[in-house]
């Protein structure tokens, strides 16, 4: 077990990897009740061909397969495993996103009785005919929740806007119809191939002994068998940098508009430092000019383009990435046309070092204040971990940006053929 | 039980609470406005939050108050607007990074505390009233906001469920106001409400995180003194609704699924002595996944992704919430109203009993690690006016039987059933 002191933020992380290639990390926070465990796979909604574990050809599985699967582990053949959490005074839950799977639980006692839980019910798959064909009723009532919201209509309409071949494309519950389709051997393959120990990632943080609870992990591991697993092979459909389609609209029952404007983010050459440095740039970019601080936003909401709703992200991850902005308006035409002139005149524009450091300051604070919660310590360690990045290095890394590389990367960023807009519109 | 402990000061116009806790990488302000639920001034006391925040005297615009906040490393500040039973209550809610872990040697939170005190007592104002501008803007703002309310059908049934029920009660004022009062809204009046409020609401100020008493209690001395009042509280207590005939209504919308929404009233509120066994039952019924709501409607009969419950704890509520198709409608709500009658016969274990009371435990014990739930719970009790130690709130739950929980489930009586469905109301 080695442990990583960060002093400046008064924290440690202990890490060891087991045996059979699963990575552990906690963190000791004894001032906390709350104890918060999350155990994720590097496997999500876009790992949809691949060539299953000793099998020589590739096969393609039913969209939406990774997240029908998250809600099968917790099924067994005598009972559900969110009974075992609650009898041990835990709450428990689980959430599938384009590129992981993860289970989760958080709880004030009994902490080792609830990691053992959760290593072991990820870890001992029970997959029936019966409770396959059961749970299609219940995740079509979750797609159709999703179809009533407008914003998710209008997230997901903007990436299918974007990407024209990639299984980004494709919602992560999948459709009514594809979930048909998954049967109990999809679910085994699918999980015998992603939820290999060497493919996952433990992470435990709150009020626990750092020691014995990775003695504890270690015995757990030791006492399962598991085969070895060779390097996993997952294909992508070529995807161009251009977007697919420049404009989309769908129609809803919305009483106001909404306008999103995607930029289609290129990831592929870069590594986990890089991939870092462009996020948190093109986060105080935008947030210098379209968070409140900002002109462009005191501009388009004075004009009535823009109201509170308006809100803006930068997702990059291994295999795409994108920008989105917009919100509810009720110039739906203007506020597109105007949020893409803003965005090309980026490369004109100036920030100053004065300005640069506020923004500096902004991120740093917004990362101190995330700190204090566990759940985001958990979740985005793992995330920054399976990029090749330590999430504690944000803060260096913040320290080290200057208006150079602002600059820099505006000069490449903002291209015609890589923004769409996409928009909802209410019925007549 | 790690809660830190609360020092309360009777202040100049002004109750202060100061929690000293390690827990956390920053400091948490938050003032709360109280005054009773009331149709006269609710437009305004939901318009008010928007304008507050949007520009001072001493920072005349919203670029210019952001830009001040972002330079105190992106110090949080935000507020709304919320009913506690048939009280109104505005929060402030301020959040600044510990000056412990900055390398900057700035007086971050006394320059952060001076921003809050000039939102609150010194809002962009002269002798006329508001800037005329921003309360034009935030209106326009609001108004959208009150029509946006249908896009999300979820809180749109619920508001439905609650007019349709409390019909004639306080309780079932809208928050975010009426469109009708706009017409009578404008810099001078709103301007005129604002002094009122500033002058007559019960004010109370948290502090909480890794401070030193005396400097803090100095510090708010020095902010949130009111010379003009003697921060009376002239609390409403809720009213308990008539006796009538069980309601049951049908809207149509244009939606994929339907929400069902049933309203129940416990006839127990927050501070009464079987208020503990209230949550253990709502444990039980549908506060977690372990619970009769959730096997029986998503679990056994897959009807719902979600099927949950919860209380409103000063008005006395319990309202059920599940999305399902619109022909499911009668089988769902019978379902529903068949684990009401099991609760009512007693129709549960001791080790749910048992089970429930460990899971009440853990979310309180959870919520208590964050400080805004903290101050949350801390408030609740002082606007019930009873102050008990989260040691002994802890016993109180523990000492649950199975005997009080049929009794709480006695007591409980069915009020309104709720249901928004497709205009084909699940006629193919």
């Amino acid at each position: 077990m080695k442990e990583h002191v960060y002093e400046q933020l008064n924290e440690s992380v202990y890490q060891e990897t087991m045996d059979n290639g699963l990575k552990v990390f906690l963190l000791s926070k004894p001032e906390m009740a709350k104890t918060y465990g999350i155990f994720t796979t590097n496997y999500g909604s876009i790992d949809q061909t691949f060539t299953p574990i000793g099998k020589e050809d590739k096969v393609t599985v039913p969209e939406g397969i990774a997240h029908f699967l998250e809600h099968k582990l917790f099924e067994k053949e005598d009972r559900d495993v969110f009974q075992d959490f609650t009898k041990l005074g835990a709450s428990a839950n689980a959430f599938t996103s384009f590129t992981k799977t993860a289970y989760l639980f958080s709880a004030t006692s009994q902490i080792e009785k609830n990691v053992d839980t959760l290593l072991n019910f990820v870890q001992e798959p029970y997959f029936s005919k019966a409770s396959v064909d059961k749970e299609k009723g219940i995740i079509a009532q979750e797609i159709r929740m999703y179809d009533d919201q407008p914003d998710w209509r209008a997230f997901f309409g903007t990436i299918q806007s974007m990407y024209d071949k990639h299984p980004v494309k494709v919602d992560i519950a999948g459709t009514v119809e594809s979930i048909q389709e998954i049967t109990k051997d999809d679910l085994y393959t699918c999980y015998e191939t992603f939820y290999h120990p060497s493919n996952m990632v433990l992470f435990v943080a709150g009020n626990i002994n750092p020691e014995k609870m990775m003695d504890q992990i270690r015995a757990n591991q030791d006492s399962k068998d598991f085969k070895e697993l060779p390097d996993i092979n997952r294909f992508y459909p070529e995807e161009s940098p251009s977007v697919a389609k420049a404009e989309d609209s769908i129609v809803m029952p919305v009483t106001t508009a909404k306008t999103m404007i995607g930029v289609k983010e290129e990831v592929s050459s870069l590594n986990g430092e890089e991939l870092l440095r462009a996020e948190l740039l093109s986060g105080m970019i935008l947030d210098f000019y379209f968070s409140r601080s900002g002109e462009f936003y005191e501009e388009l909401y004075r004009e009535d383009l823009i109201d509170d709703s308006f809100q803006f992200e930068t997702e990059l991850d291994r295999q795409f990435g994108f920008t989105i902005l917009g919100g509810d308006t009720r110039k739906p035409g203007e506020l597109a046309e105007r949020v893409k002139k803003m965005l090309h005149s980026l490369r004109e524009k100036k920030i100053s070092e004065e300005d640069f450091t506020r923004m500096k300051r902004k991120k740093i604070g917004q990362f101190m204040r995330a700190l204090n919660s566990l759940e985001f310590i958990a979740n985005q360690f793992t995330h920054y971990h399976t990029l090749g990045v330590d999430l504690f290095d944000v803060l260096p890394v913040i320290e080290s940006l200057t208006t150079e590389d602002a600059d820099r990367y505006v000069e490449h960023w903002i291209k015609e053929d890589r923004i769409s807009v996409f928009k909802v519109m209410p019925q007549e | 039980m790690k809660i830190s402990k609360e020092s309360v000061y009777d202040k100049q116009g002004y109750r202060l609470h100061i929690l000293p806790s390690k827990k956390y990488k920053t400091v948490s302000i938050v003032a709360k406005l109280k005054s009773p639920l009331k149709r006269k001034g609710i437009t305004e006391r939901a318009l008010l939050p928007h304008v507050l925040q949007k520009a001072t005297n001493k920072n005349p615009n919203v670029r210019s108050l952001q830009s001040a906040l972002e330079n105190l490393y992106g110090t949080g500040f935000s507020s709304d607007g919320t009913k506690k039973g048939e009280n109104h209550v505005l929060s402030f809610r301020m959040e600044v990074v510990n000056e412990a872990y900055l390398t900057n040697q700035e007086p971050i939170l006394e320059r952060a505390m001076q921003i809050f005190s000039d939102v609150l007592f010194d809002p962009k104002a002269d002798s006329s009233g508001f800037d005329e501008t921003i309360v034009n803007r935030e209106i326009q703002t609001l108004e959208q906001k009150i029509k946006s309310i249908k896009d999300d059908k979820m809180s749109y049934a619920n508001m439905r469920l609650i007019d349709h029920m409390c019909e004639n009660e306080p309780y079932a004022l809208h928050v975010h106001g009426y469109l009708e009062d706009f017409k009578n809204i404008n810099a001078k009046s709103l301007y005129e409400y604002y002094q009122e409020m500033i002058n007559r609401d019960l004010l109370d100020v948290y502090i909480t995180g890794d401070v030193d008493e005396a400097e803090i209690e100095k510090l708010a001395d020095q902010f949130f003194s009111r010379s003009s009042s003697d921060n009376s509280d002239d609390h409403q207590e809720s009213s308990a609704g008539e006796k009538r005939e069980v309601k049951e209504i049908i809207e149509k919308e244009d939606v994929n699924q339907g929400k069902l929404h049933i309203g129940y009233r416990t006839n127990i509120k927050f501070g009464d002595d079987d208020y503990y066994a209230l949550q253990v039952f709502n444990g039980i019924f549908g506060g977690f996944p372990s619970s009769k709501l959730f096997m029986n409607v998503r679990e056994k009969h897959s009807l719902a992704y979600y099927a949950a419950s919860r209380f409103e704890s000063h008005k006395g509520l319990l309202l059920v919430f599940s999305g399902v198709d619109p022909k499911d409608f009668d089988q769902a709500k019978n379902i529903i109203l068949e684990q009401m009658e099991a609760m009512k016969s007693g129709d549960f274990s001791d080790d749910q009993v048992n089970e429930s009371t460990e899971q009440v435990i853990n979310q309180l014990q959870e919520t208590m690690d964050h400080a805004n739930g903290l101050i949350e719970v801390l408030y609740h009790q002082m606007l019930s006016g009873v102050s008990i130690p989260a040691k002994e709130i802890l016993e109180n739950v523990r000492k649950v039987t199975k005997a009080d929980v049929i009794n709480v489930a006695k007591k409980i009586e069915l009020d309104t059933v709720y249901f928004l469905t497709s205009q084909k109301g699940g006629e193919e």
